[in-house]
């Protein structure tokens, strides 16, 4: 299923649905960085709002997406992490290390509005 | 044996299948939200792990019960390469970035209790249990 | 010939038997018996139940009225255990019954206690119907006393659960109203832990503030330690554990009242405490807070 990308000026914003198989992914990471190059996006936001499980290939990749955009000067950060799905992935080891996070599509947008302005 | 559900492991959509009927199974039995978030984490891990090293396998869901207690059992079944070496494995865990380590440990905070045999080039048998505290219907 | 009435014939047989060896009926034409008995002696034998109950001074917590409610229902559930030989439907009665009496304040003697009543209440009014035919009355019993004896365990036990499960569910509570996560400012949330913390408790209050956090759209954390004393590998686990997770969420952690013990305990778990967000006291901790935050700390002045 193929994941949602809005632009809103110069930020992309995926919505992730629930059942995110690793294709989906995938695919998700090269429309990411195809869309971020085509837009000259200076941040992204990750909606996993919707996402019932984070495993370990999801985090992965979910890294690799934030490496890859930043290489091409974007932000990106990762909003709607659930309570639960925190508490399993810190039980699981996962920790999203160098990648922002923030709580809500509100916060994530004003997060990449301060970075975005103190980056110029 | 009856409520057990078989869920083949050949691709990494088996491995979402996987942990929604586990999610579905751990709700009827009647965990909470939040534990069958972590049941559906453990299971997707171990579905995982056939599809990366063993490339087809199955996961098995069932109900257990004991005097005081009901639960549920996830058992991860490959014929695949095997562990080599098995305490190793239990000690890797995600802590350094990027690794590909098994996330067995990981697994093994999300569950009560965890079983692993494996022999080389004859496959692996992960057996994990979760329990849910009280026995009320 | 004139048609033989079968039941007179089968009855001048036993006659005609009685003290050799006898045709042995089996249970269940026994325990239908019995169970048209006492569905006959209903009412007779409920008010005599009853008024042993008050005899004995069970049940107490309970009205006259009430009690003559409650026996009429035990009762029929009673006979209708020994009729149909099934017990779910006793089970679900007796916790459903538990559920009601407990907050009254009914205690487990005293449902053991009605119980046994009824049960000896019964068995007597047993003697007096079969006193005429020893062997019969034997038989009887035989037929009863299992069933009786498990109806008596059923009961027992259901109650015995559901006040198990009462007293867990009351506990729980307790445990959740003692971690209160309060919302001081906007934005701003404190957790202040006192006493001992088990597992359990560490990840009840794990959730409970991931779930302040979203609620309360937090997004900074003070988490003040000063009340716990010791700390032990695990629950220091925990604690960092909480720390990772409301990152995840969004919102800085801010951990007060760090003891040089429990300071020590981290870092022998493996965790750089220079990476985790650390103050002395909890009042430096919400004012480090609220420069998070971009508030203006100012100080009253003092109005005389």
């Amino acid at each position: 299923m193929e994941v949602p990308i809005l632009k809103q000026g110069d930020v992309l914003i995926a919505t992730v649905q629930e059942a995110l198989t690793d294709a989906d992914l995938l695919h998700l990471r090269t429309a990411l960085v195809k869309q971020v190059v085509r837009c000259r996006s200076r941040g992204v936001i990750v909606d996993v709002t919707s996402l019932d499980v984070m495993d370990s290939f999801a985090s992965r990749t979910l890294r690799d997406i934030a490496y890859m955009i930043r290489l091409r000067g974007a932000e990106m950060v990762i909003v709607g992490i659930q309570p639960e799905v925190a508490f399993a992935m810190v039980q699981l080891g996962l920790k999203l290390e160098d990648v922002a996070t923030a709580l809500d599509l509100e916060e994530g947008l004003a997060h990449l509005k301060h970075k975005i302005e103190s980056a110029v | 044996m009856d409520d057990e559900i078989r869920v083949p492991i050949h691709s990494d959509q088996d491995i979402v299948v996987a942990r929604q009927k586990g999610r579905s199974l751990a709700a009827e039995i009647g965990f909470s939200s939040g534990d069958g978030t972590l049941i559906a984490t453990a299971i997707s891990e171990l579905a995982r792990n056939i599809v990366t090293y063993a490339r087809a396998g199955e996961i098995r869901l069932q109900r257990i019960q004991d005097s005081a207690r009901r639960g549920i059992q996830v058992i991860a079944h490959d014929s695949g390469p095997g562990i080599v070496d098995t305490q190793q494995a239990l000690r890797d865990g995600f802590s350094t970035s990027g690794s590909l380590g098994l996330g067995l440990p990981g697994v093994m905070r999300l569950m009560d209790e965890f079983q692993i045999e494996s022999e080389q080039h004859r496959g692996t048998t992960v057996t994990a249990r979760k329990w849910k505290s009280y026995n009320h219907s | 010939m004139a048609r033989i009435d079968n039941s007179v014939e089968d009855k001048q047989v036993k006659a005609k038997y009685a003290g050799d060896t006898q045709p042995v009926e089996p249970t269940s034409v026994l325990l239908r018996e019995l169970v048209a008995h006492l569905r006959q002696s209903r009412t007779q034998l409920r008010e005599e139940w009853a008024s042993r109950i008050t005899e004995a001074q069970l049940l107490t917590a309970m009205t006259k009225d009430e009690i003559f409610a409650e026996a009429t229902s035990v009762y029929d559930n009673y006979v209708e255990a020994l009729e149909t030989g099934t017990f779910e439907a006793l089970q679900a009665y007796a916790r459903n019954l538990s559920e009601r009496i407990i907050p009254r304040g009914v205690e487990t003697h005293e449902v053991v206690g009605i119980v046994l009543l009824l049960r000896d209440v019964l068995a007597r009014s047993l003697f007096a119907k079969y006193q005429a035919d020893f062997t019969k009355l034997n038989r009887i019993l035989d037929a009863y006393e299992p069933a009786a004896n498990r109806i008596a365990n059923t009961v027992a036990v259901g109650f015995v659960q559901e006040r198990e499960r009462i007293i867990r569910e009351q506990q729980e509570a307790i445990r959740e109203l003692s971690t209160p996560v309060l919302q001081v400012r906007e934005r701003l949330l404190i957790l202040p832990i006192i006493g001992v913390i088990d597992p359990q408790r560490a990840r009840q209050l794990t959730e409970q503030l991931l779930r302040g956090i979203r609620t309360n759209r937090a997004k900074v954390v003070v988490i003040d330690i000063t009340g716990v004393a010791a700390m032990d590998a695990t629950v220091a686990n925990h604690l960092v554990q909480t720390v990772e997770a409301s990152r995840l969420l969004g919102a800085t952690v801010i951990v007060t009242g760090l003891s040089p013990e429990i300071a020590q305990t981290i870092v022998n778990i493996g965790v750089d405490l220079g990476k985790m967000n650390t103050v002395g006291d909890l009042q430096g901790g919400i004012e480090q807070a609220e420069r998070l935050l971009g508030y203006k700390v100012v100080p009253l002045t003092a109005t005389s």
